[in-house]
């Protein structure tokens, strides 16, 4: 689930507080996201991606936090990790006509 | 237009519409659009923000892509083959043709398929994010106006159709309502709160407000499916398992029922050797079938899929890693709304319904319709849906300004008789404990059945006095009945089918029944009537 919002990447746009389709988040005073609401994140990767500074990371637990920090994540350079399997930067959508899936349907078979 | 994320506080939103879609899924956003085009002005009201929020949006979706053309009835025949005889080729047929000029229009409108190796257009495949960006987009473009996190609560009627819907704004607690011509329940399976991807909005809402409005449910019973995901992830996504070998966690191979090393997460009987090697102990996986350019091709196709790997900084390929089973309700299970009409009406004048909250027993039968079918599903009733509902509430007229009789159906989880007492998370609690264990629910008994219906309708009993919130509180409560009202309607459905046929596997029952196929239609919130209706009941439904 959400573990980590990055304040020092953070520009204060707001877009997770919108996009979360579990409406995890809050902005504090400060104009900051903060976890809010963590127990009802589903774990869907999705703000990450429309995060325009990669500045979300969300562990793979789906049950409850491990307590990763954010200094772990910046040092594994897991920050923005799905967004560049994706194809995504910056918050902007891009990458599926690089799409490979269509050899894995032929290979299943 | 949208609505600014933070709506001051108990300002109620009233509004007026010709139709009124309910869920911004696949399904929600083709029926927008659907209804759009035929001259509707439509409202669109997601529970979460439309785009990201559904089963679909998080993942990557195959369709069932046939083009036009001699093979498309062989194509069906296959498929109509593998369904357990529940399917109808007619409908099958229909949905194919129209989801595939779906897939169509979503290659004119700019949607960056990929290529194939010979430079055509590949668009057999939807990736969910981009996908669902996409038609966020168009569903805008089209001039419909979207209620992000506004999430249905109940239907209103007149007495003689559902003329609206009332809900909540999920940030401030605000009521908001909207009286419409006719309504699209584009709402999703039901997940019984399972953490799946993308599946934490799929409550079971959507049936439970049907069914408040005298709406029937089908193929409820064909909901014993399962897919593998690596242990506590949401990740439910079976492609990668194909190249799978399963192991203890000592790396000793599993073997198949022919003593051979089990491999292939998906395919032939596999699944029932899985779950075997489930209930006896820890299951370990490791995706080392998958050689040379698959890696390549799994890793770049299905960027989701690798998260759980990537961040536990494990090599899939190379080590072991813990799996489990994740009971996936009717999301890729069949069971839904009963459709009555070729439009996806539900009998019930007003109501339409699409997707996945809809029974897909026309199209994927007895087994489940994964993605492919169920996305395909999405397309082709949303779009029939969308038509259908623009229809009626053209025939209907406009909104009357001063409806009289206008009353909210939302019952159990919404208005108790007595107190607030009842938690909804431990209504989710005994829910979960009836349908998710795999040797209660991906194999069935009469016995078990029995005990599981009597335990929830002692809680369905304590919900209708005890169960609701205030505010934002509302919505939780109501999601909490509507995947009790779900649970109780799948038992039901599975006690009274006696035998065994695709995701419906009984123990004491464990062969097909002989003879004509029979669907098992539920009817009623309190108490469940069961209707058996035969194979001939079936095709004169599908022919009218």
């Amino acid at each position: 689930m959400i573990e980590v919002v990055s304040s020092a990447r953070c520009i204060r746009c707001d877009i997770c507080v919108r996009v979360c389709p579990a409406d995890v988040f809050r902005k504090d005073a400060a104009g900051l996201p903060v976890i809010a609401h963590q127990d009802d994140c589903q774990t869907c990767f999705l703000c990450e991606i429309y995060c325009p500074t990669d500045a979300l990371y969300v562990a793979e637990a789906a049950d409850g936090p491990i307590g990763i920090t954010e200094s772990e994540v910046e040092a594994r350079d897991l920050f923005g990790v799905y967004a560049r399997g994706l194809g995504w930067s910056k918050g902007r959508a891009g990458g599926s006509q690089f799409d490979t899936t269509q050899h894995l349907r032929v290979a299943q078979v | 237009m949208t609505t600014s994320p933070t709506t001051p506080a108990a300002a109620p939103l009233d509004l007026k519409a010709d139709v009124l879609v309910i869920g911004g899924g696949p399904a929600g956003a083709w029926a927008a659009i659907a209804a759009s085009e035929a001259g509707a002005r439509v409202v669109l009201a997601d529970k979460g923000w439309f785009g990201t929020s559904g089963a679909t949006a998080p993942s990557n979706t195959g369709t069932w892509c046939v083009p036009p053309g001699e093979d498309r009835r062989d194509a069906v025949e296959r498929r109509w083959q593998r369904t357990g005889g529940v399917a109808d080729r007619t409908w099958m047929l229909r949905t194919v043709d129209q989801s595939y000029r779906g897939l169509l229009r979503l290659a004119e409108w700019g949607y960056p398929f990929p290529r194939d190796d010979q430079g055509n257009l590949y668009i057999a495949n939807l990736r969910g994010p981009d996908y669902m960006r996409f038609m966020r987009g168009r569903v805008l473009k089209a001039g419909v106006t979207v209620l992000d996190h506004h999430p249905a609560l109940e239907l209103l009627s007149d007495g003689d159709a559902v003329t609206g819907a009332a809900g909540i704004d999920r940030r401030s607690g605000a009521d908001w309502r909207v009286e419409a011509g006719a309504v699209i329940l584009a709402t999703g399976g039901c997940a019984f709160f399972e953490r799946t991807m993308g599946a934490s909005g799929l409550t079971g809402d959507g049936l439970l407000m049907a069914a408040e409005a005298g709406a029937a449910l089908s193929g409820m019973e064909f909901t014993g499916k399962y897919t593998l995901a690596p242990h506590g992830t949401t990740l439910n996504k079976g492609l990668p398992f194909r190249w799978a070998s399963f192991h203890r966690q000592d790396g000793t191979p599993i073997l198949d029922g022919t003593g051979e090393p089990l491999v292939n997460g998906i395919g032939g009987t596999s699944e029932k050797d899985i779950v075997r090697a489930l209930l006896e102990g820890p299951v370990y996986a490791r995706l080392d079938l998958a050689l040379g350019a698959l890696q390549d091709w799994l890793r770049r196709g299905q960027p989701n899929v690798m998260q759980p790997y990537e961040r536990r900084g494990i090599d899939p390929f190379a080590d072991l890693f813990r799996v489990e089973l994740k009971p996936e309700g009717t999301v890729r299970g069949t069971g839904g709304l009963r459709i009555a009409t070729h439009d996806c009406g539900t009998g019930v004048p007003g109501l339409y319904v699409a997707g996945d909250a809809a029974s897909r027993e026309d199209v994927a039968g007895a087994v489940s319709g994964g993605g492919a079918v169920n996305s395909s599903w999405a397309i082709a009733s949303g779009w029939w849906a969308g038509q259908g509902a623009a229809s009626h509430a053209r025939r209907r007229g406009a909104p009357r300004r001063f409806r009289t009789h206008v009353a909210p159906l939302g019952a159990v989880g919404l208005r108790p008789s007595d107190s607030h007492s009842l938690d909804p998370r431990d209504v989710m609690a005994a829910v979960r404990a009836e349908v998710a264990p795999l040797d209660r629910n991906y194999i069935r008994s009469g016995a078990g059945l029995a005990e599981s219906i009597s335990r929830l309708d002692g809680i369905w009993a304590r919900a209708i006095q005890h169960l609701g919130g205030e505010g934002r509180g509302r919505l939780r409560p109501r999601e909490a009945a509507g995947g009790l009202a779900a649970a109780r309607w799948m038992l039901a459905g599975a006690l009274a089918r006696t035998e065994s046929r695709g995701m419906h596997r009984r123990v004491d029952h464990p062969d097909p029944q002989p003879g004509p196929v029979r669907r098992y239609s539920l009817l009623g919130v309190h108490r469940i009537e069961v209707e058996v209706l035969g194979a001939e009941a079936v095709s004169q439904e599908a022919a009218s």
